[in-house]
This record gives structure tokens, C-alpha cells and sequence, in this order.
């Protein structure tokens, strides 16, 4: 099946009579184009070089354009030039070898030696201390300032970035132009380059100097045409127009015998243009630019980056069989389900070989075509070719359609499609969805897979992959289906669950004070779709009620036993110690009837492991789980839309005593604060050890002013806000918001602060010109004593928009910084994996843990970390009579 | 139903249909749980052997499967939450004095391998003898404290021809435990001339500098180098806080010096923590690095309240350690010494690095992740890994033999 694997890369540099032999011509000169627009023969437009024109054949392998691989050329440069890139490394040939005789400037007892460690080293592979090696013999050799083979005086090698070498010598400077450099190159022998850590088969450190220069094929610098018709040629081809020129110009003039000086200064421009052909970017010399000014793309400009062609085209690609559009939410589909506008429908299409037992139903296909869904977009027959369905007889190739043949036919419901929402930041921005092909043009989406994706509506966009081979949707079936991540390998717990409405409704469901009537039963247990029979009533006379807590269990395996406090359990007014509670605080299962306690953010919610919902999973299996979660939670929401839940401006109404009663708290608070700001001005302020008084005086102030004054006055607020209040409801279940805010909702928002710090920027010594210089005061330095219910006076606002900006730009600069981390971390880590016998290795084979994770247990498949939750188990078997 | 009548014949059970089916670590944890149960609400035989199948059943399926990428998924889970993670907390470390990098910046710094972290801090323990008074506590950390003159001094002066003028602060002196003795024998060190206290004032120091030292230009260097002399105390140190943690007093320190601070009489040097990574390992060696890197990433992730499972950060903590020294996650670390030519030019440095290779004459083995996918081939990790493939006409020639 993989019969062509490539094994490995081997890198090098071309020696000269290899770009040479890879060469189809020499291009010798600088005209591109004859006045008809016909390639020159011996220019860089060369059509030997490769058919890039749709119907050309290619006069070198006789292809078109699809299969022409691009053929080299070459350009005899008339004088040697270096290779920028390549400088540092001569710079060190030149250093750590006789200028007279070319050899390792190491005594020949020392050499050999070395070599027999360097091989020693060799066989036993180690990397880290090879490289180490060679740097130690490229110091000692340039240390040196007599070859001890020849005896000749070594000078100092300067190089003066970015490509010029000078000897030290006794009369001072002198340059050393390509030519002396590849000279003194061409002596190293192959035994010192190997101890220098080069490969004397594969890169000759001569060259590293150019005499010849390759020209790459027409296809890697294709030139465009503009709507105007003239043509615009890509920047490497104009940099080999000018290399071209120069060279040819240095040619004529060596030939006619031209002074030095004008050779010596056409060889710089070539060095120039040959430079600045390679990489655009080097220090110390001027940029190649265009005529407007824009600068050249360089080789090296190529590949680099994050738009490069390593990142950029290599390690990501663009890929066909995508789509990407608005999303919008849909109660109503399943968890591992995706709406997908018919229009995108007709035009992903899934391969399907024609068959015996499916050869009617693609000649359907194929006679509906592709504007009609569900159809086809083309036939591929057995000979390979490819039938378009827009504009043939359809009927007629329906007809023709034979076990074999392959339709590309439109997405349909039951396919299996890859969804994606960047940044994709771990492995559930990418889940495995069943298709259901929809009207209208988003792209819908179960609210409860919100989390993985962190997605909202407010305008998101998703991409959408058609998997196109059996094996890939296979392993998209098998692996990376919505249920198969609902627990998370981040630790072990489920990160798909219940949020927001879901939590409330279930919250209000469960209430012991929710009974309902047959009708709501009918209607609540129909949108779950159930097919039972009704419970027993828990009310019989004068009318049957139901209670939530029957409905739940309705849907809880037979075995299913469970006790856990619910979230509403962690305030303390409505905490239980035991079963007995009669906050219903505590939520009991025993033998899947759900007995007692309110079902919140504790039993059913996202990111809460240990939880019923992580329980359901782990022991049913992520099917029941899926099914409970389309079903149960459908219900939650039904009830909450017949129960209603609202919340508006009176719900945050506080009683004139109550607002009284937080005025004194605050005017008391303040007093405490200006009694601080007195005991500093007269110099009584003990300030804290090793901070100055000042920052102490600070310290002190915010203290008083946020968090415990937002608790003293929460606490007052809280007997006027009961559970059947809805904010209270959200904040306690855990649906949404957390009893700070309604604090600063109803009463105050108390002290603002940018990093820390109460606000004090702004005019000279004070924040804002209504107060006076030096205020230290709490209202001058952004406290805000009344809540949203009363509005802001228009300081407090300025104050509040102030600190608010702070988050913002916070989160403007954690992305960049944590998604450079996370690429770093990924690279260091993603060759990691458990080998067959449980160690993790590197793929070279070194052993990085002898057990992973020293106990061989799979964080995604662990109960919370632990391979298995004693506890739990214990709880599960017997928890029905404890 | 039959119910368990005696402890023993429950511990049997186990030992006959639990043992060396999950390792000795669940086994106690369950042996010693299903006691408590058992003493407080008896046990079936039934309801044991379900206990003991479903504990073996989630034993069975938690364990990894060969080829799980773990490295990427271990990235991923640390990855992702840093983006919750606020920017710069500065959160008190249980002491109010003194604040800690902590979140993003401090899992950066210590991913990076930094030579030392943006607020070094120890955390020292005390022995028996000291670890119970105030005033014991006191006397050891006035050792480690690092006292200069600036510290004692209330001014000094320097001019070429009179010379420099120190005057000291008794109050001071006898905060930090000085004494003037002590001061005199560290000027005298500094080698700037006859240092002699005046005749007047005990508290005043003369230096009458040497010729050499008599130029204008080098005033302010005298004055600085008198001012940041170290009287006593541990380099590096610039304060020491005294904490009380339950019924001992322990020593938090701003600044870090671990090899100095353990040789320091009174110390608990089995205790001292410092969180700078780089001196563990110096003092320490790699292991304790290893554990050190765990429990930063570990205190880091909880204060921002994430849930991170620890077989990530040991992951992370081993592949930075695995080669004996600390390696940062980076270019310069562990993504740089990678053996494979494209990935490390893939990475960062992309042209350098493939230059690098043409000169060695490298060879790409293609073992790794990125190479695999920058030539368009399956990934070794995973479903990748497999090796052999089935061929789907062979079965069927077999099955006709």
C-alpha cells in the first residue's frame, strides 16, 4: 500500500561539476524576451528550463506543465564569488588552516589522534559531544600562529561582515578577494575537514565559493501576467538578469584587459548581486529593491518565517474539501452532530466506489447532478479520468455507471466531517462530527460543545474538513468523534457539560418546589424523547404531580448510585452535613432514582470532574452519555423556557434601610482611609518591612477599600437575595456571574485598580482636574461607592472605564505570549510517544520515562488522575444502602 | 447474599482475586478503604466482587496505549489553559512583605530555563535549636541577611584629600546585630588606605584614602563600592522575613543563594527550598531540578486555579532533563538539539540552521513528527506507528491452503 517511503534527507553542497551536470544549458545572457514575447534560448526564460504555459511542452522531458519536474540551468560566473550564507564557516576554514600548505593547524601526532576519538565518538553516535569536539579543535587550531607542518607564519583573518576577508599582516591590511579564499580552501585536505566537522564528500569547503551559479526552473519564479498583458517576472528573475549582466560585463572587461580598479569593482557588484539574490536581508549591505522601492524576495527570504516555506507551506498547508462560514447555535442537534447549509453541501463531495448494492442509488445521484441535492459533482471511471456532471447528459452517464466507477457525491446527513475552530490550541478544536445538511447558510453546532472550542455566536466562524479516504474516516469515526472527548487528557475529567441556561434549568427542574402536571410531563419527557411509560406520580390527590427529580431518573441507569453536595452546598446558609438537608443541598442517587438535592454545576456542569455527568461517562460509556446530554439537558432548557427565568433591574432593588445601612458601611470604610491618609501625613504610619511608606499608606487603603468592604457589604445584601431570586439562582448553581458581581450590581464596585494600584495617572499629582493636587482621598484615586442599579456618576465611570481597559490590553498581549510558548512547548514535545513496551522515547530511541507518567496511566482514561477512584467504585457498588 | 463474616476472610478474597491484577499501589489504597467500608457497613460477597471487578475494569482501561502521542498532548494541556492564565499576578506567597512572579511570566521563565527567576525567593527552615523562638529565628537570619554599609550608614562621604567620612547609625548597627569592629575589618579589606574611627565619635569612620585613590574623577565608584560592601550575611540575599507557620518560625528570603544559605549554622538544610531552578541544580544535581521544575509548574498552575493533570508537567520536567542539565524548551534547548535537520529549521532559524546542515553534510532520518509532515508522510505517533500492514489478498489465499 506504501510502497514509495522516503527514508531520509541527505544534505550537502553542490560542488561545481554537479550544478553543472544537473544543468540543461548555460544561460549566458541577460535578454529575457525577443520582441514577440517568445523566450530567448540561453536567457533565464529558457523554455528548456520547463513548460510553465498551460499546453507547452517541455523540449527537455518532452511533459506538459503537470509533469514537467523543472529543469536547472547554470551561469559560468567569470570570477569566483562567496556565498554569504556560507561565510562564517569559511571564516573558520580559514582560520584553523595553513594559509601556505591548506592543512589543520594541529601538530600530526595531535591529528591523529583526534581522528581516532572523532571516530570513536562517530560510532557511538554521540551528537551533543561531536559538536563539542569540533568546536574544540576549530579553537585550538585558530589559537595557532605557526604551522606545524610547514612552518610558514599564520595572520590574523578578519572578516568584515558581510563578505570581505583581510589578512593581518606585517604591512598591515590585506584583502582577500574570492579567488585567494577558494585557493587556500582547495588545499584543506578531506581528513582535516572532517575533524573541522564538515563532509569532505558532500561539502568541500571550496565550495562554499561559487565559479558556477545554478538557475533554477521557470516554475520556482513563474512570472505572471498582468490584466494589462505585460508581463511581470518574478524577483529572482530579475536578480539573474542582473547577475547575468554584471558577470558578462566582468567577463568582457577581463578580456580586454581592463585596468584592476573597474574588474575589481564590476567583481563587488557581482558579489552584490549574487549576495543579495541568496538573501535580501543581510546586515551591512544595501537592500536590492524594486523600482518602486519595495525590496527583493531573496532565497532566504523564501523560506523563512511564519509565511515561509517551511511554515508556511510545509508544515501547514491549504487543503481542498473545506469550508468555512458564520456559526450558529442549535438545541436540537445532537452533541457529535453539524448542521451544514445545503449550499456548502453541493459542494463538499465524499468518493463513493459504485457498487452492486449501491449502483441505483448513485445513478440517482449522478441524474440529480450538482445543483440538485442530494447529487454529484463528478464521475471518476476506472481508467482515471474525471467526468464533470455540469454539463453532460447526466442520464446517460448514470446509465453508464458500473461497479467501479467513483461519484463524487454531495455531503449528506450520516457523513462524517472534521470541524474546527482556531486557535486550535489542543486536540478538541478539532472533533469528528455527523453531518446533517440543513437550510439557511451557517454552520449550526450543539451549545454543550461551546466549551471545547471555546466558541460563542457573536459572530464566530468555523472550518469544516470532508475526510476523503476510508482510513481517514475511519480513524475520524473511531477517535475523534464529539463523545470520545468528552473527558479531557487535561485531567481527567469531562469538558463537555452543561453551562448557563442548561444549569439553571436544571437547577429549577429539580427544585423540590417544581411539581408538575401530566401535561408538562408529556411535553418535558417528549423533547427528551422518551418512549416509556409515565412514572408513578409523586402526588396523587387531588390532582397527579410529577416532580423533576422523576424525570432525571427516568434517564439514570438502574445501578447508577451517586452522592456529592451540589454547588448551591458551597454557600454556607445552604450547606448540609448529612442526608438530612433541607437546603436539598446534597444530591443523592441510589439505584438511578435521583432522591434528593438540586442538580447544578456540581452534577452536570463543564470542567467538573467527579461529577455525575464525568461518572455517566466513564461507567455507561460515551454513548449513554451523548444520549443523556442530547436528551436530559434538552429538558432542562424546555423547562426553562415554560418555567420562564429573567432577570431585570427590580431583581437588584435593595429596601431604603438596606441602601442606608451600605451607605454606613462605606462612609465608615472611608473614614478608616482618611484616617490612614492622617496618620501618614503626621508621619505616625508604621510602614511595612521593606516597603516604603508610601506604598504602605497604599497598601492599606486598597485593602480597606475592595475586598473586604465587597464582603461586609455582601454579606449585609444577602438576606434581602433568596434562591428564588434568578440572579441569585445563576451565581449559586454556578450558570453564570458569582455573588462579587451582584454585589457590585446592587451596592458598589468599590476600588478600581490598574495593575495592583489604585488609579493615579493622569494630570500633574492628580487623576482628573476636579479634585485638588495631592488628593489622596478615596473618591480622587477612582472608588466607586454605588453599584450599576444607581448608576455611576460620570468620575466613577471615567475610573471604571479606566481599570476596564487594563483587561483588555491584558489580553491583547497573554495571546501572543502564550501561544509563542505553546508552539515552543510543542516543538520540544511532539515527538514524544509510549512505546509497545510502556516507556516514552524519542523516535531516535532514547528512553525519556522508563513508565509513563511513572505509573503507565493515561491522564484522558484516569479518574481524575488516579487510574482508579477507589472511592468511587465503593460508592457505585454499595452506595445504594450507605 | 453472603455476607462477609470476618476481616480475614475479606482480605483474602482480595488477595486471591486482586492481587497482581493492578499494581501494589491500588491494591493497598483499595485494601485499606474496603476495611473502612467493611467496619462500618459490612460487606457482601457480591457486592466485594464487584467491587473487585470494577476496580480491575477501570485499572485495565486507564492504562496509555503504545503510540499515544504524549509529548503533544502533554503541550496542549499546558498550553491551552496559559491562555486563561492572568498576565502578571504578583500574588503574596504567604508573605504580605514580598511579592512573587507568578502565571504566565513565571511558567515562561521557568520553561525558558532562566538562570535565575524575575523575584528569587527561599524558603528556609530552621533546626531543632532555632526552629521554636523568635529570637533564635532572629539570630539565623541576621546571619543570612545580607548587611552592607549602606544599610548601617547614615551618610558617607568621599573627597580625594580629606578623605571619606562614614558615619554609622547606632540604631541600626543594633538592628542588624553590627558592630563597629566588624565594620572597620571589611573597610580595611577594600584595600582604600587607614581606616581609623574619630577620635570624638565612635560611631564616625575615617578612610584616609591612598595617593593612587586621590582623583576626582573616581569619587562616585569609591562611594559605591563602600556603600554595597558586604558587612555579613549571604550574598545575594537582600532581606530576610520571619515568618510564623503553625508552631515554628521559618525564613523567607528575598533573593536566592541556596549553596551559601545551606552551610549557614542553625539552617534545616534538608528543608531549604529556593525557586531558582538553575541553583538546585548546581547544588543538588539534575533529579532535584526535575522535582524543583515539577513543583514550580505545579504552584504556578494552582494559584491560577487550573486543573492540570501532573503526568504533563513530569513529561515537560523529564524532557528537560533527561540529558543531565536543564535544557530550556526552546532553540537554544531542546528544539534545538534535535536530530532531525528540517524540524529544527522548521522551527526557528530556518536558513542558518539548513546551512548549518549542507556544511556537515547531515542526514535527515525522518524519525520525527515535523519531518514527517513537512514531506507529506504519516507521523510516527498514533495510528502511525504501525508498521505492518495487512494485505487484504493474502488472508484469503492462506484460508484456501
Amino acid at each position: 500500500m506504501i510502497s514509495n517511503k522516503i527514508k531520509e534527507i541527505k544534505f550537502g553542497i553542490l560542488s561545481p561539476d554537479e550544478i553543472r551536470k544537473m544543468s540543461i544549458t548555460a544561460i549566458v545572457t541577460g535578454e529575457v524576451y525577443d520582441n514577440d514575447g517568445v523566450p530567448i534560448d540561453g536567457g533565464v526564460a529558457d523554455r528548456r528550463l520547463g513548460a510553465v504555459e498551460p499546453r507547452e511542452v517541455c523540449p527537455t522531458c518532452g511533459n506538459t506543465r503537470d509533469n514537467c519536474p523543472g529543469h536547472f540551468g547554470h551561469i559560468e560566473l567569470a570570477k569566483p564569488v562567496i556565498h554569504v550564507s556560507f561565510v562564517k564557516y569559511i571564516n573558520m576554514y580559514l582560520k584553523t588552516t595553513c594559509r601556505v600548505c591548506g592543512r589543520l593547524k594541529i601538530s600530526e601526532r595531535e591529528r591523529k589522534r583526534y581522528l581516532e576519538l572523532l571516530r570513536g565518538l562517530q560510532e557511538l553516535e554521540l551528537h551533543h559531544l561531536i559538536k563539542r569536539f569540533h568546536e574544540y579543535i576549530r579553537r585550538k587550531a585558530s589559537a595557532v600562529n605557526k604551522c606545524p607542518h610547514c612552518g610558514a607564519e599564520q595572520y590574523k583573518i578578519r572578516l568584515e561582515k558581510p563578505h570581505t576577508f583581510y589578512e593581518e599582516r606585517g604591512e598591515g591590511l590585506v584583502k582577500l578577494n574570492p579567488a585567494e579564499v577558494r585557493a587556500r580552501l582547495e588545499k584543506i585536505p578531506d581528513e582535516d575537514v572532517r575533524l573541522l566537522g564538515g563532509d569532505p564528500v558532500h561539502a568541500r569547503p571550496e565550495w562554499m565559493v561559487l565559479t558556477v551559479l545554478p538557475v533554477p526552473p521557470r516554475a520556482v519564479r513563474p512570472s505572471i501576467l498582468l490584466e494589462t498583458g505585460i508581463r511581470s517576472e518574478d524577483d529572482l528573475t530579475h536578480k539573474l538578469v542582473d547577475i547575468i549582466r554584471v558577470n558578462n560585463r566582468l567577463r568582457e572587461h577581463i578580456e580586454s584587459g581592463a585596468p584592476s580598479v573597474i574588474i575589481n569593482d564590476e567583481w563587488d557588484l557581482l558579489q552584490y548581486h549574487i549576495t543579495t539574490y541568496f538573501d535580501n536581508e543581510v546586515p551591512g549591505i544595501p537592500v536590492a529593491k524594486h523600482r518602486s522601492g519595495k525590496a527583493l524576495k531573496g532565497i532566504a527570504q523564501r523560506l523563512k518565517g511564519k509565511e515561509g516555506r517551511f511554515r508556511g507551506n510545509l508544515r501547514g498547508k491549504r487543503v481542498d474539501f473545506s469550508s468555512r462560514t458564520v456559526i450558529s447555535p442549535d438545541p436540537n442537534l445532537s452533541i457529535n452532530e453539524v448542521g451544514v447549509p445545503e449550499m456548502v453541501a453541493k459542494v463538499l463531495t465524499v468518493p463513493e466506489k459504485v457498487t452492486p448494492w449501491n449502483i441505483e442509488e448513485m445513478r440517482k445521484l449522478v441524474i440529480n447532478g450538482p445543483d440538485k441535492w442530494p447529487g454529484a459533482n463528478y464521475v471518476i471511471k476506472p481508467d482515471g479520468r474525471k467526468i464533470s456532471l455540469k454539463y453532460v447528459d447526466r442520464k446517460a452517464i448514470a446509465e453508464s455507471l458500473a461497479p467501479g466507477y467513483i461519484v463524487e457525491r454531495h455531503l449528506r446527513d450520516g457523513d462524517i466531517v472534521l470541524f474546527n475552530r482556531q486557535p486550535s490550541l489542543h486536540r478538541i478544536s478539532v472533533m469528528a462530527h455527523v453531518v446533517r445538511v440543513l437550510p439557511y447558510k451557517t454552520f449550526r453546532l450543539n451549545l454543550l460543545v461551546c466549551p471545547p472550542y471555546n466558541a460563542d455566536f457573536d459572530g464566530d466562524e468555523m472550518n469544516l474538513h470532508v475526510p476523503q479516504s476510508e482510513e481517514a474516516r475511519a480513524e475520524a469515526r473511531l477517535l475523534m468523534l464529539v463523545e470520545k472527548h468528552i473527558l479531557t487528557p487535561r485531567y481527567g475529567g469531562p469538558i463537555i457539560g452543561g453551562l448557563q441556561d442548561y444549569i439553571s434549568g436544571a437547577f429549577l427542574l429539580t427544585s423540590k418546589s417544581t411539581l408538575l402536571k401530566r401535561e408538562d410531563v408529556i411535553d418535558l419527557l417528549g423533547v427528551a424523547g422518551y418512549r416509556g411509560e409515565l412514572p408513578e406520580p409523586a402526588i396523587l390527590k387531588p390532582e397527579p404531580y410529577w416532580t423533576g427529580k422523576q424525570l432525571i431518573s427516568l434517564f439514570l441507569p438502574k445501578d447508577f448510585n451517586y452522592k456529592r453536595p451540589a454547588k448551591i452546598a458551597s454557600a454556607t446558609a445552604l450547606k448540609c452535613i448529612d442526608e438530612d438537608c433541607p437546603h436539598d443541598s446534597i444530591v443523592i442517587v441510589k439505584k438511578g432514582v435521583l432522591l434528593e438535592g438540586v442538580l447544578d454545576k456540581a452534577s452536570i456542569g463543564r470542567e467538573e470532574p467527579e461529577s455525575l455527568i464525568h461518572w455517566l461517562v466513564k461507567e455507561y460509556g460515551e454513548d449513554l452519555a451523548r444520549l443523556f446530554m442530547d436528551h436530559v439537558f434538552k429538558m432542562f432548557l424546555r423547562f426553562s423556557e415554560k418555567h420562564g427565568f429573567t432577570m431585570g433591574y427590580a431583581d437588584l432593588l435593595l429596601p431604603r434601610d438596606a441602601k442606608e445601612h451600605i451607605k454606613q458601611v462605606i462612609e465608615e470604610k472611608k473614614k478608616e482611609v482618611y484616617e490612614l491618609i492622617d496618620k501618614y501625613y503626621r508621619g505616625e504610619l508604621e510602614p511595612s518591612p521593606g516597603k516604603t511608606l508610601e506604598e504602605t499608606l497604599e497598601d492599606k487603603i486598597i485593602e480597606a477599600l475592595s475586598k473586604s468592604l465587597l464582603d461586609k457589604v455582601g454579606d449585609a445584601i444577602t438576606p434581602y437575595f433568596t434562591l428564588n431570586n434568578p440572579v441569585i439562582i445563576m451565581a449559586r448553581t454556578g450558570a453564570r456571574g458569582n455573588p462579587v458581581n451582584l454585589t457590585q450590581m446592587a451596592a458598589l464596585l468599590a476600588q478600581q485598580t490598574i495593575s495592583g494600584r489604585r488609579i493615579t495617572r493622569g494630570y500633574l499629582h492628580r487623576t482628573l482636574p476636579h479634585f485638588k493636587p495631592k488628593d489622596l482621598g478615596p473618591e480622587a484615586r477612582g472608588f466607586i461607592a454605588h453599584g450599576f442599579v444607581d448608576g455611576l456618576t460620570p468620575i466613577e465611570m471615567f475610573f471604571h472605564a479606566a481599570a476596564g481597559r487594563e483587561g483588555l490590553t491584558d489580553t491583547a498581549v497573554r495571546t501572543s505570549q502564550s501561544g509563542y510558548m505553546q508552539r515552543r512547548l510543542i516543538n520540544a514535545l511532539q515527538d514524544l510517544r509510549v512505546e509497545y513496551d510502556g516507556t516514552v522515547r524519542l523516535p531516535t530511541g532514547e528512553i525519556v520515562q522508563f513508565l509513563y507518567g511513572e505509573d503507565g496511566v493515561d491522564p484522558m482514561k484516569s479518574d481524575h488522575g488516579k487510574s482508579v477512584n477507589v472511592e468511587r467504585v465503593i460508592q457505585k457498588v454499595i452506595g445504594w444502602r450507605i | 447474599m453472603k455476607r462477609i463474616r470476618r476481616l480475614k476472610d475479606l482480605d483474602e478474597i482480595l488477595e486471591k482475586k486482586l492481587k497482581g491484577r493492578v499494581s501494589n499501589l491500588v491494591y493497598n489504597e483499595v485494601r485499606g478503604k474496603i476495611r473502612e467500608y467493611y467496619k462500618q457497613y459490612r460487606l457482601y460477597e457480591e457486592e466485594l466482587n464487584a467491587i473487585i471487578d470494577e476496580v480491575i475494569r477501570r485499572y485495565e482501561i486507564s492504562a496509555v496505549e503504545p503510540g499515544e502521542p504524549v509529548g503533544t498532548v502533554a503541550a496542549q494541556s499546558l498550553g491551552e489553559p496559559s491562555t486563561q492564565m492572568t498576565l502578571r499576578t504578583f500574588h503574596y506567597a504567604g508573605v504580605r512583605e514580598y511579592n512573587v512572579t507568578l502565571g504566565l511570566p513565571r511558567l515562561i521563565e521557568i520553561v525558558d530555563a532562566r538562570k535565575k527567576p524575575g523575584t528569587p525567593i527561599m524558603e528556609i527552615y530552621l533546626d531543632e535549636k532555632h526552629r521554636k523562638s523568635m529570637e533564635k529565628a532572629k539570630e539565623v537570619a541576621r546571619k543570612i541577611e545580607s548587611t552592607t554599609i549602606e544599610n548601617v550608614a547614615r551618610e558617607i562621604n568621599v573627597d580625594p584629600y580629606e578623605g571619606v567620612t562614614i558615619v554609622l547609625d547606632p540604631e541600626m548597627l543594633e538592628d542588624k546585630g553590627v558592630k563597629v569592629k566588624e565594620v572597620i575589618s571589611v573597610l580595611e579589606k577594600l584595600k582604600l588606605g587607614k581606616v581609623y574611627v574619630d577620635s570624638e565619635d565612635p560611631y564616625v569612620i575615617h578612610i584616609e584614602l591612598r595617593p593612587e585613590k586621590r582623583d576626582y574623577t573616581k569619587i562616585e565608584k569609591i562611594r559605591v563600592k563602600i556603600a554595597t560592601t558586604r558587612i555579613k550575611g549571604v550574598k545575594k540575599i537582600s532581606k530576610v522575613i520571619i515568618q510564623r507557620r503553625g508552631d515554628e518560625y521559618v525564613l523567607i528570603a528575598e533573593g536566592s543563594n541556596l549553596a551559601e544559605v545551606l552551610e549557614v549554622p542553625g539552617v534545616n538544610y534538608r528543608k531549604v527550598y529556593t525557586n531558582n531552578i538553575a541553583e538546585i541544580e548546581e547544588v543538588l544535581g539534575i533529579e532535584a531540578a526535575r522535582a524543583a521544575i515539577i513543583r514550580e509548574i505545579q504552584n504556578v498552575l494552582e494559584d491560577q486555579g487550573l486543573d492540570v493533570d501532573i503526568r504533563h508537567i513530569m513529561l515537560l520536567a523529564d524532557i528537560m532533563t533527561w540529558t543531565g542539565r536543564v535544557r530550556q524548551v526552546g532553540r537554544m534547548g531542546v528544539a534545538g538539539e534535535k536530530p532531525g535537520v528540517l524540524a529544527r529549521a522548521a522551527f526557528e532559524m530556518t536558513v542558518q540552521k539548513l546551512v548549518e546542515a549542507a556544511i556537515e553534510g547531515a542526514t535527515d532520518k525522518l524519525v520525527g513528527v515535523a519531518e514527517n509532515v513537512i514531506i507529506g508522510q504519516i507521523t510516527p505517533v498514533g495510528t502511525g506507528i504501525v508498521e505492518i500492514y495487512m494485505n487484504p489478498s493474502k488472508p484469503r489465499e492462506e484460508r484456501e491452503e
